[in-house]
Order: C-alpha cells, then sequence, then structure tokens
C-alpha cells in the first residue's frame, strides 16, 4: 500500500507539469488581453505597451512560463494582475465557503441519497421505486439556479425563514452559517441526491442479485441487515467513486450555486478571472483544482481497500 | 484672491424630466455587468398559500441576518472593485471607491460647473501664466499627516501620466510645486483657461490628492494603499475582491460649509460605515434589497426595476441627471469604413429610437440626443447634427453609392456579456443591412473584444470596422474628456480617426475662455467630428438606483457619491 501511495504521489508531479503547461499556453494564446483592460478606453497603443511591460506580458511566451514555473515550485502562485494581491490570498480568502458548501452538500446528499437508492434497489419495479427516480430526473433535470430561486421565493422572501443571501463562517457563528448554507446546499443537493441515488439503486440492485444475498436471507437475517450491511457494504465501491467525483466538482464547479446566493467561493472566483484575464488567478486556481481532483481520487482508491478486501494495491 | 461665489445653500438643480416622474411599469435593459434575467411577475407569499398552516418559526430573525449593529449602509455596488488605484485605472467602480478615499482640489456640482474643494482661495497671475492655490486648514490624511502643497503637486503630477484630459493640460504646464506647506503652484508656458475645469473634471480619471510618497509611484504601476483625506478610510484588511468592500467614516474630515451639490460642497459622512456587497447575480440584488439585507442597489437592471417599484419599502428613482451615451465606433483604418461616406452613410441610417428601444426598452429610461455633449449639459449644441440626423435611409443609401462601397464585408465586434452593446450592435447590424452593406456581426466576450479592436489589420486579417459601447455623460462634457474626438492616431482611442483639423479646433477649445467662447469652440468640433465620422451617437440612457424607503440623501450626479447618504431608522 506505501508503495501504492508513493506511486501516485510521485505521479503527480508529471501530471501537474502537463497541466500547467496546457494551462499556461491555453491562456497566452487565447484571445483577450488584461493590460487593454486595465489600461482602459483612454489608453494609447503605448499606454497597454507599458502596462504589458510592468506586467510581464511582453516577454516571449516561453521566458513567462518559466519565470511563472520558478515561482510555482518557491510555492508562489504569484499575484494577481488587477488587485495586485496574492494569489494564494484570494485562494485563502475563498476556499472556507467553498469547501463549507460542498462539505454540507455531499454530506446532505449522502444521507438522504444513499438510503433512498436502497429503498430503490429493494423496492425495484414498485411504485416506490419510481417515485425515486421521478425524484431522480427532476434533481437532474431542473437547473440549479432555478432551484435556488424557489427556494429564495418561498424561504426566504416569502416565509422569511432563511436569508435570501450571503455567507457567514461557522467558525464565527455557526447559528449563522447554518441559517446562509441551508438554502445553497438545498439547491445543489438535488442533482446529487438524484446522481447518488441513481448508482446505488443500480450497483445494490446488482449484489442482490448475488448468491450470498440469498444465503443471508436464507439464513434469516433481518432484511435490514441484508440490505445495509451485506448489499450497501459490497455494492459501496462505484458509490463511493461517485460521491468522491460529486465532491471534486462541487469544489470547482458550484459557481452558479455561489452567484445565486451570493457566496464568495472560488467557482466565482475563477469565472471573474477569466472574464478580466487576470492570469495568475486563472493558473493558479486550475493548478489548485487539479492538484485537488488528483488528492481526492487518490483517497477514494484508498478507501476502495478498506470496503472491499479483496481490492489490494 | 479670486474665489468663486458659493451656492448659497441651493441645491442643485439639473432639469431630468426622468427624476419627476413616478416610475410606472417599464421594462429596460441592464447596463454594464447585467444579465438581463427576466423573472415573471412577483406576488408577495403568503404564509397560507405556501403550505397551509404556520410552521415552526424561522431559524433566525426576519431581515438583516446577522447583520452588524450601529449606522452601516449597505450598498450592491454596480461592480466588483478589482483594484484601488483610481490612476492607474479607468474603471469606474476604482472612481467610485477614489471619492470615497480621497479628496480633490476642485469638483464639479450639481449644475457640472468647478467649485473648489481642498482649495480655499486662488488666484492667476496677470499673464496667466501663473496659478496659486492655497489649501483649506484642517486638511489631513488617514493616518494623521496633514495635507500638504507638495501632496497636491506629486498627484496632480502622476494623473496627468496616465489622464487624456490631464495630458493635455500638462503640455502647457512648465512645472507643479508647493510654494510652501498650504499653496500650491502651477506655472504654466501659455496661458491654459481651461486649467480649474480640468482639475475638477468629475470621472476617470479623477485628480484624487494622495500622500505624496503614495503619488511618487510610478503611473504604470498600481499603489499598494489607499491612504487619503476623504470622508471615509478604506479598510484594506477587510476587503475580500469580489465579494466586500468594507468603508469607515473618517472622523477627522472637514467639510466645507456649503450645502451639498454633486461632487462639491460638504462631503458629510452621516453613516459609520459603508459596505459593498458585490453580488453577481441581478436577482439575486432585487432578492436581497426587497428582505432588507441591503439597503441600497447602485444599478437596478430595467427588467427588474417593476418588480422593485412595486415592493413594499422600497423605491426606484434616476439620480443621474444627464445619463450615459451609447457610441458606436469606427475603424478609419480598415475599408469600408476607412471612407468617410461610408460611415456618414451608416450614421444616416442608424435610428437612435430603435437603437434604444431595443436596447433598453421603457421609453421613460431613454431619450434621443444628437449632442455629441450630453443633453442637459453646458456644452450641448446641435450645431453639425444635420449631417447625422434625421435618420433616413433614402438618403443613406445615397451616400453609400456616393462612396463607392461594392459590397465589402463590413465587421461589427459584438460584446456578447454586456447587454446594451450587444443589443447595439444587432440594431446597427440591421440599419447597414437595411441600405445593402454586408455586415458580419462577431460575437464576443469584452476582453476579447479590448484585445480585438486594438488590431489595425485589414478585416480579412483579423481587423475590425465598428464596435458598440458606452460612457457616462460625464466623461463627455467637453472636447477634451470625450474620448471619441481625438484625432491623432497615435495618441486615439481604437478607431484611429486622423483629422488635422479636428485636432487643431480641439486645441482651439483648451485655449478657449469663458463659457461662451468655450461653447462656440466646442459645437465646432462637434461639427468636424460628425463631418468625417469619428462614432455614431446611439442617443442617452439612464440607469435607475432601487433603495429601502429609510435610506435618503442621496446626491443627483452622473457619478454616485456615498456621502450625505443616511438611514432614518
Amino acid at each position: 500500500m506505501l508503495s501504492f501511495v508513493l506511486k501516485r504521489v510521485l505521479s503527480t508531479i508529471p501530471v501537474m507539469g502537463i497541466v500547467a503547461l496546457t494551462v499556461f499556453l491555453l491562456l497566452r494564446l487565447s484571445p483577450g488581453d488584461p493590460a487593454a483592460v486595465i489600461a482602459g478606453d483612454y489608453a494609447t497603443a503605448e499606454q497597454i505597451a507599458r502596462i504589458r511591460t510592468q506586467l510581464g506580458l511582453d516577454q516571449p511566451i516561453l521566458i513567462q512560463f518559466v519565470r511563472w514555473l520558478g515561482d510555482l515550485l518557491r510555492g508562489d502562485l504569484g499575484v494577481s494582475i488587477f488587485s495586485n494581491l496574492p494569489v494564494s490570498t484570494l485562494i485563502a480568502q475563498r476556499i472556507e465557503p467553498t469547501s463549507m458548501l460542498a462539505l454540507t452538500t455531499i454530506v446532505f446528499s449522502v444521507i438522504v441519497a444513499v438510503p433512498l437508492g436502497v429503498l430503490a434497489a429493494w423496492k425495484a419495479h414498485t411504485w416506490v421505486d419510481r417515485a425515486v427516480m421521478v425524484f431522480a430526473v427532476i434533481g437532474f433535470s431542473v437547473p440549479v439556479f432555478v432551484m435556488g430561486y424557489f427556494l429564495i421565493y418561498g424561504f426566504a422572501l416569502g416565509l422569511r425563514w432563511f436569508p435570501v443571501q450571503g455567507y457567514r463562517s461557522p467558525f464565527t457563528d455557526p447559528g449563522l452559517f447554518l441559517s446562509h448554507i441551508t438554502l445553497p446546499t438545498l439547491a445543489l443537493s438535488a442533482i446529487y441526491i438524484a446522481l447518488i441515488a441513481r448508482i446505488t439503486r443500480a450497483s445494490v440492485l446488482e449484489v442482490l442479485e448475488e448468491d450470498y444475498i440469498r444465503t443471508a436471507r436464507a439464513k434469516g437475517q433481518a432484511e435490514t441487515k441484508v440490505l445495509l450491511v451485506h448489499a450497501l457494504g459490497n455494492a459501496a465501491v462505484p458509490i463511493v467513486t461517485v460521491i468522491g467525483l460529486g465532491v471534486a466538482l462541487l469544489i470547482g464547479g458550484v459557481v452558479v450555486t455561489e452567484s445565486v446566493f451570493n457566496i464568495p467561493g472560488l467557482g466565482r472566483l475563477v469565472v471573474d478571472a477569466i472574464q478580466k484575464r487576470d492570469y495568475p488567478i486563472i493558473q493558479g486556481l486550475i493548478l489548485f483544482f487539479s492538484l485537488l481532483y488528483i488528492a481526492l481520487n487518490l483517497i477514494i482508491d484508498i478507501a476502495y481497500t478498506l470496503l472491499d478486501p479483496r481490492i489490494r494495491y | 484672491m479670486a474665489t468663486l461665489a458659493a451656492d448659497g445653500g441651493q441645491k442643485a438643480v439639473v432639469k431630468n424630466p426622468l427624476m419627476q416622474q413616478h416610475p410606472a411599469s417599464f421594462v429596460y435593459a441592464a447596463g454594464l455587468g447585467g444579465q438581463g434575467r427576466h423573472v415573471e411577475g412577483f406576488m408577495k407569499l403568503s404564509r397560507r398559500a405556501f403550505v397551509g398552516g404556520a410552521m415552526a418559526a424561522p431559524l433566525l430573525g426576519g431581515p438583516g441576518f446577522g447583520q452588524a449593529k450601529g449606522s452601516v449602509l449597505r450598498v450592491i455596488p454596480h461592480a466588483d472593485l478589482k483594484n484601488i488605484d483610481p490612476i492607474w485605472t479607468t474603471a469606474y467602480i476604482s472612481r467610485n471607491h477614489g471619492y470615497m478615499v480621497y479628496d480633490t482640489l476642485f469638483a464639479m456640482d450639481g449644475n457640472l460647473n468647478p467649485q473648489p474643494q481642498m482649495v480655499d482661495k486662488w488666484e492667476t497671475s496677470a499673464d496667466g501664466k501663473t496659478w496659486t492655490f492655497v489649501l483649506r486648514d484642517g486638511l489631513s490624511f488617514h493616518d494623521g499627516k496633514p495635507v500638504t502643497a507638495a501632496d497636491c503637486a506629486a498627484s496632480l503630477i502622476r494623473w496627468g501620466k496616465r489622464d487624456a484630459m490631464g495630458q493635455t493640460m500638462f503640455t502647457a504646464v512648465e512645472s507643479v510645486s508647493g510654494r510652501d506647506a498650504k499653496t500650491l503652484e502651477i506655472k504654466l508656458t501659455r496661458p491654459y483657461g481651461l486649467l480649474v475645469d480640468t482639475i475638477a473634471k468629475i470621472s476617470s480619471n479623477v485628480p484624487f490628492i494622495m500622500p505624496k510618497e503614495i503619488a511618487e509611484t510610478d503611473a504604470f504601476k498600481q499603489i499598494e494603499n489607499a491612504i487619503g483625506s476623504g470622508p471615509f478610510i478604506f479598510r484594506k484588511e477587510q476587503w475580500v475582491p469580489g465579494s466586500k468592500v468594507v468603508y469607515e467614516k473618517f472622523k477627522d474630515y472637514v467639510p466645507r460649509k456649503e450645502a451639498t451639490s454633486g461632487a462639491a460642497g460638504a462631503k458629510i459622512a452621516k453613516v459609520d460605515r459603508v459596505e459593498w456587497l458585490y453580488i453577481p447575480d441581478p436577482t439575486t440584488c432585487m432578492n436581497a434589497l426587497m428582505s432588507g439585507e441591503v439597503d441600497y442597489y447602485e444599478q437596478v437592471p430595467g427588467d427588474l426595476a417593476p418588480l422593485l417599484s412595486k415592493a413594499p419599502g422600497v423605491k426606484i428613482d434616476v439620480l443621474d441627471p444627464i445619463g450615459s451615451q451609447g457610441m458606436m465606433r469606427f475603424n478609419h483604418l480598415a475599408a469600408p469604413t476607412n471612407n468617410p461616406l461610408v460611415r456618414r452613410a451608416i450614421m444616416r441610417a442608424i435610428s437612435q429610437k430603435d437603437t434604444l428601444a431595443a436596447s433598453v426598452g421603457n421609453p421613460q429610461y431613454y431619450r434621443e440626443c444628437k449632442s455629441i455633449y450630453p443633453c442637459g449639459s453646458p456644452l450641448e449644441t446641435n450645431q453639425g447634427t444635420e449631417l447625422a440626423f434625421p435618420t433616413s435611409l433614402d438618403e443613406a443609401k445615397k451616400l453609400l453609392k456616393e462612396s463607392g462601397y461594392k459590397g465589402e464585408k463590413t465587421v461589427i465586434l459584438q460584446p456578447s456579456d454586456i447587454p446594451i452593446s450587444s443589443a447595439f450592435a444587432l440594431v446597427v447590424a440591421k440599419a447597414c443591412r437595411d441600405i445593402g452593406m454586408n455586415v458580419d456581426v462577431q460575437a464576443m466576450d469584452w476582453s476579447s473584444v479590448t484585445s480585438r479592436r486594438a488590431k489595425k489589420e485589414p478585416v480579412d486579417q483579423g481587423g475590425w470596422n465598428m464596435f458598440p459601447t458606452w460612457w457616462i455623460g460625464g466623461d463627455l462634457l467637453n472636447p477634451l474628456s470625450n474620448a471619441s474626438l481625438v484625432a491623432d492616431p497615435s495618441k486615439a482611442w481604437p478607431g484611429w480617426p486622423d483629422d488635422a483639423k479636428l485636432r487643431d479646433l480641439r486645441d482651439a477649445f483648451s485655449a478657449a475662455s469663458g463659457l461662451d467662447a468655450q461653447k462656440k469652440a466646442a459645437a465646432e468640433v462637434q461639427q468636424r467630428a460628425i463631418e468625417i465620422g469619428t462614432a455614431a451617437n446611439l442617443g442617452i440612457f439612464f440607469v435607475p438606483v432601487g433603495y429601502r424607503d429609510n435610506v435618503k440623501g442621496m446626491i443627483p450626479s452622473p457619478v454616485q457619491f456615498f456621502w450625505n447618504m443616511e438611514k432614518t431608522s
């Protein structure tokens, strides 16, 4: 196991290198010039050129890349072209809201979806199964922002149970944190509940056909134990995979929820940066997300060994 | 010593019929950054209608979840404050930040006339070449240090390197220095009648006064700290770019005694704290204002304004007396728009009414205005406008034929992420097609437009012919502040008109002294600008603000100010 983990950690280096090169080149070769955006409409070509020089954007791409790579190896993600703040500071400001939203969403989704999926598999081809699947389809189909607006309309503006927008840290005020995170979590969870429930149902259904399930039932074991211990335990591997991927997607892809509920997270940071062509932020964030995905994949692979003793590396 | 007479305590009066009208039902496309999201009619949801019975009490109290006590004004600004140097960038949000934190030597009042602000008295030498300004007593920066003439000199010099009007002024400047701690001296190589008007300019780049050590930062490099002498202190440690900006009242600010008027007069901070809470989604902004989680919404998209105007506790108003002007900029280098007759044909084909109806919607929020200088501003004129108005497709076709146009492709850049400019592009494209032009509309985001418009190549090599944009009226008040009127390709905004006569007329304006002479000179500039077709004038539009009904003290102005504003309960 240790050698497996070491090999995966070492393989991160070339993967991150390719990601770094790809994102760097894509940005430099795509249209848009941050110097022109900074300079504004009154600027002459000479002024824009001067800003490009100040920002180091007039250097050959190879020089820019080597310079950036050197900073990266020293742990320096660079400085935002627009705000002049370190990229690491901006990420640190935004990572908590995104992490908290991802955590509450995935925990809530798992708590709701796994039992739903097991229930649907247990009562396969009955109205219970169909009801769960209809819910899953709705969860997939309704866009997050529509779900969000409906929740705001009903629970925030109507019943006044929750605020319309914003984020509060759990470390400063847990009560306010819960009130602010509830609606975004509900809005975002719908799709993950749908996804996890469907995978759970499919995976458990497959396992329920196995001989050892029939044996367990024949031996008189309670149906709850058959489902939750024997079936779910053996069906866990694909479910854990989807949950892990869900976490990764949540970290990087919740910009719509963050916009609707005004949560200052990483999703908004990267979209704002792309619109302005703030290269250091975009590069730094893409690398951060890549590292995160690699780490999550490693954790999932290790989790397999805990769930299924037959899996050994 | 000369002083401009105080306004006698009267409020600025600028005629704006829109401000007199009660907001009725309307639809209006968003300004910069708006997403135009349409929400069907809103009705307050009753508990009974939703759940059929009372449920558990809310987790927390009503509006204003977790809001701090004390007088705090919560504002949704029109954009995110991405950088804090209002000289380094022309972004309007950075300008607004500048007005919070800094003060100016002179400022435009509500009638767009320059008034002393930090200056107490000033005089000009008999030959008009030496200007002396004495600062008011008691001016200090937020770090406690007194404001000196040396700070003012350094600030003006830095500003003059970046600002177009400043650059023009500095062609006549020999030196700017502090004669003593309170006396600023500007020596000129020739008389410059517009000196006070220039340093009183209301919009980007505003000549904000910074501490000397900060003002000595290279003008092409951002400052690190925003220490000013304005009515509010910027709390940099609480700044979260993309989310929140915090300003606190500067208790040692010494306001003028005159009444508040535009950017001039008394700047009294009537709240302890102002928080700019950037919310990217317009519907969320609307919801936050309706629920009372914010107090003020700086730019309300037109399609949401009807909902807000009906919401309890919310008011909608227009504060900007002169509005913003849409513009279609021509490329004078690339065919076919390198032909002045083609440009005149396009100008004649464009209908301001159609353009504004498509991009703005409700006629209450736009008006046609032929003048390049905003209607209602001091230099408004109709001289030369007969070349571009009235709209006439027949005349346009005649001009196009006369130009020798042979069907060459005409590329219009469409900034798809800015709804109002996007609509401008589409309507102008139709007008061009109606007169027989071959038009290619290319959609892209604004960042791509800014880099694409820098290209001088022909269209078949990646060039362009037209792009739409808009400016606040405050940027277009005179020939020097209006970027579209620069006719020296080495200094011009993309489009690069090259016209010696227009250059001379602008210079003549800069030398004009007194309003009558300036009006005459400005009219000549306008006539020439229309003759050569620097840009097509797409008309004027207004963006409403939204606020809770306990917020008072808004200042009518082309620029948003937050002093004088207070919450009464």
